[in-house]
């Protein structure tokens, strides 16, 4: 049977019925059809659908909807503001930091989360702090640089 | 490297930012399991649990009875004229060619494959079908193991052949077997190139969408080759090839895993003419493990004859590769390419090669990145470190007295090749000087003061890419030609359209096509589009793999573009009432031999190629040409990387401390994306050396299903790396191009085991297999000194 949730995605209140076993991940992209978030597993190994949960970085594969009732969501969606690109959208793109861009989102929230936390985060631990997002294209040496600039852009400003 | 500086918009050389970014950073890219069609349901396969097993029978009575569930299909009541079809069948190889239906009939070969498709409202109710679906099986033995498959007595993967050999391929030069006796001393060693999984980050995934009235099918799937795949589903579904479209979304990585056709394709495509409404099928990662295409699985002897410098004067190599339980699209060519790489950068002119191709009871392999070259690379570059071994040379010496020299290019190789250019002398010293492999030594007496073990490794590489000539292609038995397709269209406000057979997925064509249209043009890098991956608005187009889209497509593109141009200077005589050969081209005009006020910009000559109503005698209206570009030959890169690395013996971790890659892929069209596929070349490399490694168990199971056991390199995984380049132009193309998207995956390896041989080799440690784990290492080191 339903169950009726309250879910507030990147500042809009989203109420609606669903599935008990609905992963949030399905929610957001079935439901809500914010695609942004991808998939990239089945055992919470990839990072893919890293959004923030009540501001702190969650895999989404591994939340039911149902346990974000009352919270409140970030995804990738929600990143830029009036078509101004976040600094950690605009630090994938200056250096590099994507190829095939299926990991990009995930790693893009993981990265920001790191910054939020430790804005002076040194590389070694950028590096440890991405650990649970792969990416198989970049070699992460250009992923590395956009967090590690994206932090030095939010902290002047 | 000296960081280049980067820009937004720009030609033929520099570091433009990409104009793909946009939509993958805000989640606007749109790959497949972001689509939905009206009235769509969603299709999950059973697969088989056992590695070879007779089926009995198959009940689908409950799973047809869940409400949500519409329909389970099995191999009697799916629609299909044949089963998935190899493009490959290398002359004088004996290559046998299995049939692959595309639901299991009544025997399955390997763990994974698929016996029944459930279509139901959505993924969830889908899976939960698929878990009432019984199947009975009555287990039969397994072999797994390519040596294995091919010894006497082995289980017979496939009951209709007298054994498991799948092809073979022979080549020896005349005088072999004389050179080979009369050498100074022979260097034996085995290498194994393990079994191991692509992984693109995005899985395999698509929808079939047949439309009942018309016969009318689009598949939109994520692939390397739609081209191909629309082909294959005319063959198989049995349908006109002009009533199939696929469409390609974006791509979220391929690395050859998607240079395929598979069963799921197709039967998307049929399910949905059963059920009459679109079918989605999106794979799950421990799905793809079993069920996309592996790579590598070969076992290598090497025999070098070698003189007292360390030259070799004659080379035979004994290898058996793992073709899996079925031939995919190009399976039995992968290891064919490994026989034409055998000699890599070096000067062999006696070779002996045989490559025995087995099936075995799991899953198919075919091209992942480097796709048969670097098998060829990892086991000509750890031999040469096992000649200077027993020699006791410098590992840099004997590569040195080895290597095809500058001017013996063009080279025809003892394999049957012809290299392009090459200078290999210089990508090494330039590497060297970069590591500082002189100061190493004082580095390794650092590393041993502090007990830990360090060593460094070299891997000079050539590779072959830039796929291919069309005879070439045809004579070595690949049903599918190597040329690719471009055209580039002016609109009438002087903005262009590139349309391109190349088929990206993470490589930034749209960028770099952009770049050269710039350049050759004068259209600025804003006002390109391009168009890819859609077979309802190109013609033919053969994708993007084996590093060939700029060294053909590119050129393809290049090509086009000169056609352009020379239309629009018949057009500006005719408007300036001068004569062509009156005109100079000026990078983005056509102007009078020094009257600059005399000029027409291409914009102004797409205006008036459109509007028509002054054109020159025999000109057709509008500024569009299409080229289709088959090359003349293959393109060579090359270069050098060297690695160093330190182990830990407590752990028998193998830390890479120091990374150089000196790569020369011909000129460069834009640095930044070529650094990014180096690196992204070389993890992928680090990977196989350190950690990667698709394993069976005896039972056929398979033991790495997910990314839990399967190691994929992590950022904290990742080492400093040092990226230079030089520069040799390409004589196969007139933009003197050859390609970078392998070189780092084929160089890598060697470069990495070669340096952690070297590191223990002071324990008498002569050779070490991948993945160089931990535990593999530190039983080494405990065997090495107890
Ligand atoms: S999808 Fe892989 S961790 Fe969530
Ligand atoms: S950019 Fe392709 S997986 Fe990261």
């Amino acid at each position: 049977m339903g169950q009726t949730i309250t879910v507030t995605v990147n500042g809009t209140a989203h109420t609606a019925e669903v599935d008990p076993r609905t992963l949030l991940v399905h929610f957001l992209r079935e439901q809500l059809t914010l695609t942004g978030t991808h998939i990239g597993c089945d055992t919470s190994t990839c990072g893919c659908c890293t959004v923030h949960l009540d501001g702190e970085p969650v895999l989404s594969c591994s939340v039911l909807a149902v346990q974000a009732d009352g919270c409140a969501v970030r995804t990738v969606e929600g990143l830029a503001e009036g078509g101004e690109l976040h600094p950690i959208q605009q630090a994938f793109h200056e250096n590099h930091g994507l190829q095939c861009g299926f990991c990009t989102p995930g790693m893009m929230m993981t990265g920001l989360g790191v910054i939020e936390q430790n804005p002076n985060a040194a590389d070694e631990e950028i590096r440890e702090a991405l650990e649970g997002n792969l990416c198989r294209c970049t070699g992460y040496q250009n992923i590395v640089a956009a967090v590690r600039s994206a932090a030095d852009q939010m902290a002047r400003s | 490297m000296a960081t280049v500086e980067r820009k937004t918009g720009g030609g033929i050389g520099e570091a433009v930012l990409r104009k793909e970014d946009r939509k993958f950073v805000t989640g606007e890219g749109r790959y497949v399991d972001d689509l939905r069609l009206p009235g769509m349901l969603h299709a999950v396969f059973v697969r088989s649990p056992f590695g070879h097993a007779r089926i009995t029978g198959i009940d689908t009575a409950a799973a047809e009875a869940l409400p949500g569930v519409h329909r389970v299909l099995t191999h009697a009541t799916l629609p299909a004229e044949t089963g998935v079809l190899c493009a490959s069948n290398p002359p004088g190889s004996d290559v046998r060619q299995p049939e692959q239906p595309l639901l299991a009939r009544d025997e399955v070969r390997y763990v994974g494959e698929p016996v029944a498709i459930v279509i139901a409202d959505d993924r969830y109710l889908a899976r939960d079908g698929a878990d009432l679906v019984h199947v009975d099986y009555d287990p039969l033995p397994v072999v797994c193991d390519a040596e294995a498959a091919l010894a006497d007595g082995a289980p017979l993967v496939h009951s209709e052949y007298p054994d498991n050999a799948a092809a073979t391929l022979f080549h020896e030069t005349d005088g072999f077997a004389e050179a080979l006796a009369g050498a100074a001393r022979t260097v034996e060693l085995r290498v194994v190139n393990q079994r191991v999984t692509p992984m693109p980050m995005e899985t395999r995934g698509c929808i079939g969408d047949w439309q009942q009235s018309t016969g009318e099918v689009t598949l939109h799937t994520s692939t390397q080759v739609a081209h191909f795949v629309r082909t294959f589903i005319s063959f198989v579904c049995g349908t006109s090839e002009a009533k199939v479209r696929v469409v390609t979304p974006d791509v979220g990585g391929g690395f050859g895993a998607k240079l395929n056709t598979y069963r799921e394709e197709f039967a998307v495509c049929s399910a949905s003419r059963v059920l009459g409404v679109p079918v989605k099928w999106i794979e799950d990662r421990s799905e793809n493990a079993v069920a996309t295409i592996h790579g590598r699985d070969q076992i290598q002897y090497y025999t070098a004859g070698v003189d007292e410098s360390g030259r070799i004067v004659a080379l035979k190599l004994e290898a058996f590769q793992n073709n899996g339980a079925y031939h995919q699209l190009l399976t039995p060519t992968i290891s064919h390419l490994t026989v034409f790489m055998v000699p890599g950068c070096y000067d062999i002119q006696n070779i002996s090669i045989r490559m025995r191709q087995a099936f075995t009871n799991t899953t198919p392999t075919d091209a992942y990145r480097g796709a048969g070259r670097p098998e060829a690379t990892h086991g000509i570059e750890r031999l040469m470190d096992a000649i200077a071994d027993d020699l006791g040379l410098d590992p840099a010496e004997v590569r040195r007295v080895n290597f095809i020299k500058p001017e013996q290019f063009p080279y025809s190789s003892s394999t049957g090749l012809v290299y392009d250019s090459g200078d290999y002398d210089t990508t090494l010293d330039e590497a060297l000087r970069l590591a500082d492999y002189a100061g190493f030594a004082a580095r390794r007496a650092a590393s041993e003061a502090n007990g830990r073990y360090r060593g460094i490794g070299l891997s000079t590489y050539v590779e072959v890419c830039g796929l291919a000539p069309s005879a070439v292609t045809a004579a070595i038995g690949v049903g599918a030609p190597g040329w690719e397709h471009s055209t580039v269209r002016l609109h009438p406000t002087g903005k262009a359209t590139v349309i391109t057979g190349t088929s990206p997925h993470g490589q930034g064509h749209a960028t770099s096509w952009s770049q050269i249209v710039q350049t050759e043009l004068g259209v600025p890098f804003e006002d390109v589009e391009v168009i890819h991956g859609d077979t309802a608005f190109q013609p033919y187009g053969l994708g993007t793999y084996g590093s060939r889209s700029l060294a053909v497509g590119g050129v393809a593109l290049y090509r086009s573009l000169g056609k352009v141009r020379e239309k629009a200077r018949e057009i500006a005589a005719n408007l300036l009432e001068c004569s062509v050969d009156d005109l100079e081209w000026t990078g983005s005009s056509w102007q009078v031999k020094g009257s600059p006020d005399r000029a027409k910009t291409i914009q102004e000559l797409a205006g008036a190629a459109w509007a028509a109503s002054s054109m020159p005698e025999g000109v057709e209206p509008v500024l569009e040409a299409t080229t289709f570009h088959d090359p003349p030959n293959f393109t060579f890169p090359f270069g050098t990387h060297v690695c160093e690395v330190e182990i830990d013996p407590d752990t028998g971790r193998v830390e890479i401390v120091n990374y150089t890659a000196v790569d020369d892929c011909g000129n460069v069209i834009n640095p930044m994306i070529v650094d990014g596929q180096v690196h992204g070349g070389i993890i992928q490399g680090l990977g196989q050396a350190l950690y990667e490694e698709t394993v069976y168990g005896e039972d056929g199971q398979m033991l790495t299903p997910t990314l839990v056991e399967y190691l994929v390199p992590s950022a904290a995984d990742v080492p400093p790396m040092t990226l230079a380049r030089t520069t040799t132009p390409s004589p196969s193309n007139p933009m003197g191009v050859k390609g970078i998207g392998e070189a780092g995956t084929i160089a890598a390896s060697a470069a990495i085991v070669n340096a952690a041989v070297d590191a223990l080799s002071g324990l008498g440690v002569r050779h070490l297999e991948m993945p160089m784990q931990p535990a593999r290492i530190w039983n080494v080191i405990q065997e090495a000194t107890s």
